[in-house]
C-alpha cells in the first residue's frame, strides 16, 4: 500500500515536471510533449489504495478526470498508461484517449471526464457480476463536486434498489474547481446521500490510509459477500491547483499550506516505523517506486507517436458496410499540399 | 476587417473582453439580467467569460452553482420563464448531454408547446473546440447538434468586435439564445489566440443583427463560408491563396440559427464556386446545410463545391491524430484549389 501510494506521489511529480516541458515561457497549454488538461491527484493516494488493494483484477474501477493514483492502485499498466498520456502509440488507447480518459481491460479499469458519469457504467458492471452469479464487485470513483450530479443520484437509487456490489468512493478535497463545498453543497457529508437511498454511508474524515484501508475492507467485503452497495467518503486534500496551469487565486494560503501539512503518506511512513519498519526499509521503497516511475516515463517518451490515419480506427468494433477506415480525399490535403498542384 | 457596421475606433480587445463588456452593460441596464454558472464567479469563468462580474455585481447576480447542469440550465428555463432574463453557462459545450432534456425539450420548446404563452428569454454560453488536445469530451464544437434543433438561435462569433455586439443582442433577445464560443479565439493567457480575433471594439454599446453573415474579406474565385476559429484559418488560407493568384471571398456566417442563406447564394452567383469550412463532425452538419441552400435556391450558380470539416470520428487525444481530423489553413487552401480547377 505505502508503495502504491510513494509511487503515485513520484509519478505526479515527474509528470507536473514533464508537462511544462515545452510550455515556456508564458504557459501555453497547447505546447509540449503532454498536452491538453492534467489533473493532477499528488494528496489524495490514501482514498485510492485504501480501497483498491481490495480488489482482484476482475473488479471493476470507473474514475473520473483525476485518475492516475486510482489507476495505479489498481494496478494498470504503468509504462502504457504514460505513453497513453504522452500520446503515443502503443499507450493504452493507442493515443485516443489521454490522460483523463485512461481504460485498462486486463483490470477492467476505465474512465470519464464528464463529472460523475464513470456511476452508471460502475452500476451496469455491478449488475453484470450480479446476473452471471459471480463474487466480482465495481468501484465509482468521484469527487465531492460530483454527488451534485444525477448521474451519480440515479446510480445510487438503482444499486440500492437491486442491491448491487458497487461502492461508491467520494474524494473529498474540499474543492470543485474554485467552488468550495459550503457554497455548492448541501449537506456536507456525502457520505449522507447513503441515508436518502437506504444504504451504507461511511466517511473516513482523515486522508489516513489505515483508516481507509479499514472501512474499505468493509465496503469492498459487504458487496462482495451480495450484501449490497455503500458510499464510502474520504476527506483528502489536493496539494495542486485544480489542472496544470490553474492560477489559483481563489484558494486561500491557508488552504494549501493545510494540504501540504496533511500528508497521508507521511502519516503512513509514521505508522510504519511505530510497527518497527525502518527508515532504511522505507527508502528501499521510495527507490523501487522512483525507478518504477522512471522506467515508465522513459520508456513512454521513447514510443512512437500515431500516424496521423490511426484516428480513423476504432470508431466501430464492427464497421459498417460503406464505412472504411481509408482516410476521406480531404483530410490528407495538409499532407499533399506543398506537392505540385 | 471589412466588417460594414465596424466603426473607426483606436481600442481593440480580446474577444472574452468584449463579450463580457456587453454582459455587465446590460447588466447594469437591467436588474433582471444575471449569470449562473461552475467556476464563474471567484475564478472568472474558465475561459475568462465572466472576468471582473464578481466584483461588480455581487454574488447574488454572478452566481456560482453546483456541478448539476440539469438543475442550473433548468432552472434557468424556470426563471427565464418567469420573466428573469439569466444567462447560464455550459462550461464545455461537451457537457451538454448531462442536461440534455432541460436544453432540448424545455429551453427550445417551452413557447412553441405553449402556444407563445411563455418565452424564454434566456442565453446559454459555452465554451466550444478542440485544438489544444484535449480529446474527445472537450473538444468538440456540436454547432450542428445545437443549429438542428427547432425553437433555439444559434450565435457563434469569430471576433471581438462580433462578440460584442451579438452578445447585446443575445441577452435582449426574447428567446432562449445558445451562444457559442470558440476557446481558442477568447484570449486566455494559458491558450494563446491567433491575432485575427482581437479587434476594435467601439466602447459603446451596439447590437449585430441575427441572421447577418459576415464577409470577413472579399474576393472573385471562390466563396469560403465558415465560422469560428476557421474563419481565421480561412482568412490564412486566403492570404496564402492569394499568392498563388487565387481571389477567395470568406464569409463568416457569425449565426446559424438564423442563417443568413442570401448572403452565401450571392457569393456563389458571383464566384462559382463553393467552399465550405466547419470544426464539427461532418454528417448532417452545417456544411451540407450551407450546400443544399445554394442548391436549393440557385443550382446553377454552383459550379463546384468542396466541404472541408471533421470526419466522422471522436476527436482523438493525441496531437498528430488531432491536426489529421481538425481543418487546417492548409487543408482549406487544399480545398479551394481543388474546386478552382
Ligand atoms: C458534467 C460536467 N460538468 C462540468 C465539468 C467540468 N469539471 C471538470 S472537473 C470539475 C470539478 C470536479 O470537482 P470534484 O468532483 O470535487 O473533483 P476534483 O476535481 O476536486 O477531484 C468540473 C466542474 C465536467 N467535466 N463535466
Amino acid at each position: 500500500m505505502y508503495e502504491d501510494m510513494v509511487t503515485a506521489r513520484l509519478y505526479e511529480e515527474r509528470l507536473q515536471e514533464e508537462y511544462m516541458e515545452g510550455k515556456r515561457p508564458g504557459f501555453d497549454i497547447s505546447a509540449g510533449d503532454i498536452p491538453g488538461e492534467l489533473h493532477l491527484a499528488a494528496g489524495q493516494e490514501a482514498a485510492a489504495v485504501g480501497v483498491c488493494h481490495h480488489l482482484r483484477d476482475d473488479d471493476t474501477v470507473t474514475a473520473p478526470h483525476r485518475p492516475h493514483h486510482v489507476a495505479i492502485a489498481k494496478g494498470v499498466d504503468l509504462k502504457r498508461m504514460t505513453a497513453e498520456i504522452f500520446g503515443r502509440e502503443t499507450g493504452l488507447c493507442h493515443g485516443k484517449g489521454g490522460h483523463m480518459h485512461l481504460f485498462d481491460p486486463d483490470v477492467n479499469f476505465a474512465c470519464s471526464g464528464i463529472i460523475a458519469q464513470g456511476c452508471p457504467p460502475a452500476v451496469g458492471a455491478g449488475m453484470a457480476a450480479k446476473k452471471r452469479n459471480t463474487d466480482s464487485v465495481a468501484v465509482a470513483y468521484l469527487g465531492e463536486g460530483a454527488i451534485d450530479q444525477g448521474g451519480f443520484l440515479e446510480s445510487l437509487n438503482m444499486a440500492s434498489v437491486h442491491d448491487l456490489p458497487v461502492v461508491f468512493v467520494i474524494e473529498d478535497n474540499d474543492w470543485a474547481i474554485s467552488m468550495p463545498k459550503e457554497r455548492v453543497t448541501s449537506p456536507q457529508d456525502g457520505s449522507a446521500r447513503a441515508d436518502g437511498f437506504d444504504m451504507h454511508g461511511v466517511r473516513v474524515d482523515s486522508d489516513d490510509a489505515r483508516a481507509v484501508y479499514e472501512a474499505g475492507a468493509e465496503a469492498v467485503g459487504r458487496a462482495r459477500d451480495g450484501n449490497g452497495p455503500t458510499v464510502l467518503e474520504v476527506q483528502v486534500h489536493r496539494r495542486m491547483g485544480h489542472f496544470m496551469g490553474d492560477p489559483e487565486t481563489y484558494r486561500p494560503e491557508e488552504d494549501q499550506e493545510r494540504a501540504a501539512e496533511r500528508d497521508s503518506i507521511e502519516r503512513l511512513a509514521a505508522d510504519m516505523r511505530e510497527f518497527g519498519i525502518d527508515d532504511e526499509e522505507l527508502e528501499e521503497i521510495r527507490d523501487r517506486a522512483a525507478e518504477r516511475v522512471d522506467e515508465a516515463v522513459t520508456w513512454a517518451k521513447q514510443q512512437p507517436l500515431p500516424e496521423p490515419e490511426a484516428a480513423h480506427d476504432h470508431v466501430f468494433t464492427n464497421p459498417p458496410s460503406g464505412v472504411t477506415d481509408e482516410e476521406p480525399e480531404f483530410s490528407d490535403a495538409g499532407a499533399a499540399a506543398g506537392g505540385d498542384d | 476587417m471589412s466588417s460594414q457596421e465596424q466603426q473607426q475606433t483606436g481600442r481593440t480587445a480580446t474577444m472574452s473582453d468584449a463579450m463580457v463588456e456587453a454582459i455587465a452593460s446590460e447588466m447594469r441596464a437591467d436588474e433582471e439580467v444575471f449569470y449562473m454558472g461552475e467556476d464563474v464567479a471567484d475564478y472568472g469563468g474558465i475561459f475568462d467569460s465572466t472576468t471582473g462580474l464578481l466584483d461588480e455585481f455581487g454574488r447574488d447576480r454572478v452566481m456560482d452553482v453546483p456541478i448539476s447542469e440539469t438543475a442550473y440550465l433548468g432552472a434557468a428555463v424556470g426563471a427565464a420563464q418567469a420573466g428573469m432574463r439569466p444567462i447560464a453557462e455550459l462550461m464545455f459545450v461537451d457537457f451538454f448531454g448531462v442536461a440534455m432534456d432541460q436544453i432540448y425539450n424545455q429551453m427550445a420548446k417551452n413557447t412553441y408547446m405553449s402556444g407563445g404563452s411563455f418565452s424564454v428569454p434566456m442565453v446559454l454560453t459555452t465554451a466550444v473546440g478542440g485544438t489544444y488536445n484535449d480529446a474527445a469530451q472537450h473538444s468538440q464544437t456540436l454547432y450542428g447538434t445545437f443549429a438542428h434543433l427547432p425553437g433555439m438561435k444559434v450565435v457563434v462569433p469569430s471576433t471581438a468586435y462580433d462578440a460584442k455586439g451579438l452578445m447585446h443582442n443575445a441577452i435582449r433577445d426574447d428567446d432562449p439564445v445558445v451562444y457559442m464560443f470558440h476557446k481558442r479565439l477568447m484570449g486566455i493567457g494559458w491558450m494563446p489566440a491567433p491575432d485575427g480575433p482581437k479587434t476594435p471594439v467601439p466602447e459603446e454599446e451596439y447590437t449585430i443583427p441575427f441572421g447577418k453573415a459576415d464577409v470577413k474579406r472579399e474576393g472573385d474565385d471562390v466563396t469560403v463560408v465558415t465560422l469560428g476559429l476557421h474563419v481565421h484559418r480561412a482568412l490564412e488560407a486566403a492570404e496564402t491563396l492569394a499568392d498563388e493568384g487565387i481571389d477567395a471571398e470568406v464569409i463568416d456566417l457569425r449565426t446559424l440559427k438564423p442563417l443568413d442563406r442570401e448572403t452565401v447564394v450571392e457569393s456563389v452567383r458571383k464566384t462559382g464556386s463553393l467552399v465550405v469550412v466547419d470544426e464539427d463532425y461532418q454528417s448532417y452538419g452545417v456544411t451540407g446545410e450551407i450546400i443544399s441552400s445554394v442548391a436549393e435556391s440557385d443550382i446553377e450558380a454552383l459550379e463546384a463545391v468542396e466541404r472541408v470539416a471533421v470526419p466522422d470520428v471522436p476527436i482523438p487525444y493525441s496531437r498528430p491524430m488531432e491536426n489529421a481530423v481538425i481543418p487546417g489553413a492548409e487543408d482549406v487552401a487544399e480545398a479551394v484549389r481543388s474546386v478552382g480547377e
